[in-house]
């Protein structure tokens, strides 16, 4: 019978189904803890280097403030803010962001923004862009992150914060014009976030103990 | 299975069905992360246990499957496979991780897996079907560390190896180095045997 088969077949894909969602979920329970404690590692490996020349000397990691979702910063995620000081005075603060409209998925980046609104460094933390293509976004594979070093809101002005296809001053990375572009426009708001609200930023009361462990 | 068939079927494996060199499935990651031996042995090892777990699978859930449904089910089960592994390496193996990046969760579009898995695995039981996932793999996997160590080694000396068309170079370089070897043996076999007038030499497929 044509109907009986067609319900076997059914009821075997979704027993195998059940068998292979269980399977990831396990998996998922088992290494949970795991990554997340390695892409913190990585986080706070990447602080450092997104806040090129800067003189601070409160531990990077020790003032951190999660703006929790929504927010006006890219990204639906919880933002969290890592806030540098010298001294009593702030420094920098550094934006754990993501930028949504890439090729493949957000991307997530650290943006370091400097106490007088300047780009102090941006990190690509984890992103699905085509390799050789849109991955010429790390630092690994190309410098163009670099280009933002020293940028702020008026340097260039509102209309150069665009790739050059768009008519500003940012280099597109050839054959991937989509990733640069996201990139380019989650820096850009972070630092209109910044720009806002600085004061506040670091008028916020630190998270608790649990974040910070160092 | 005995000693000497798996000993038998690990020469298949690596030499005479290997699945780079000789069924040339799979180029995609090969071509793409042997930029150096390192990553490689990351995503060889990967697809080693993919392969081996999803030949497990398959072999074991052979009497349900039914020509009708036998796709899904392997992209199903490759699907979920590929999904843990990636878990597995972003937890034990961040680094390698971050290197092979992508090609990780690529895995599921190897099209040696779903060989195996169609050819092999859905046909006979699961002891043989375990030795075939390991062999199969371990060939891939070995391939790919060759030519990751080839091109970072001979980049020093030439740079393109280790740009994107040195993957085609090496990957052809390991082909006719194969069927050259190949070819010698044929010939000594055919002169040990009877030594005749080379014309009567038979050609390599």
């Amino acid at each position: 019978m044509a109907d009986s088969s067609i319900l076997r077949g059914g009821v075997t894909l979704a027993a195998i189904a059940a068998i292979c969602t269980a399977l990831v979920a396990f998996t998922y329970q088992l290494t949970d803890e795991r990554i997340a404690a390695n892409e913190q590692a990585w986080l706070e490996q990447s602080l450092q280097p997104a806040l090129a020349g800067l003189f601070f000397d409160s531990g990077v990691s020790e003032s951190v403030v999660t703006i929790p979702a929504p927010h006006e910063l890219p990204g639906s995620e919880d933002a969290i803010i890592y806030r540098v000081y010298s001294g009593e005075s702030p420094v920098a603060a550094l934006f754990v962001v993501s930028a949504r409209d890439g090729y493949a998925g957000a991307i997530k980046m650290l943006v370091g923004v400097g106490i007088d609104g300047t780009v102090t460094g941006v990190h690509i933390l984890a992103h699905r862009e085509t390799p050789g293509l849109g991955d010429r976004i790390e630092s690994s594979k190309s410098d163009w992150v670099k280009h933002f070093d020293g940028r702020s809101l008026t340097n260039p002005d509102a209309e150069g914060w665009k790739i050059r296809r768009d008519g500003g001053e940012f280099d597109q990375l050839t054959g991937a014009s989509v990733t640069p572009r996201a990139v380019v426009k989650a820096v850009k708001e972070t630092l209109q976030y910044f720009d806002a609200n600085a004061d506040n930023i670091f008028a916020a009361p630190a998270d608790q103990a649990d974040e910070v462990e160092e | 299975m005995t000693g000497p068939a798996i000993v038998d079927r690990f020469k298949t494996g690596l030499w005479y069905e290997n699945p780079g060199l000789v069924q040339l499935l799979g180029l995609c990651p090969l071509l793409a992360v042997t930029s150096t031996f390192v990553n490689g042995l990351g995503l060889g090892v990967a697809t080693l246990s993919v392969l081996v777990v999803s030949n497990a699978l398959v072999s074991a859930t052979r009497r349900f499957l039914r020509s009708e449904i036998r796709i899904p089910i392997y992209v199903l089960i490759i699907a979920s496979l590929v999904t843990c592994t990636e878990l597995v390496f972003k937890a034990w193996f961040p680094e390698l991780d971050r290197a092979l990046g992508i090609f990780i969760p690529l895995i599921v579009t190897n099209c040696a897996i779903v060989a195996r898995a169609e050819l092999f695995a859905s046909r006979n039981p699961i002891g043989s079907s375990i030795v075939d996932g390991l062999v199969m793999g371990t060939g891939f996997a070995v391939l790919l560390m060759a030519i990751g160590a080839f091109r970072e080694l001979v980049a020093t000396a030439w740079l393109l190896a280790i740009l994107p068309p040195g993957a085609f170079f090496s990957l052809a370089l390991a082909i006719a180095a194969k069927n050259v070897i190949d070819r010698r043996r044929e010939d000594q076999r055919a002169n040990t045997r009877s030594p005749r007038p080379q014309s009567l030499k038979r050609q390599v497929r």
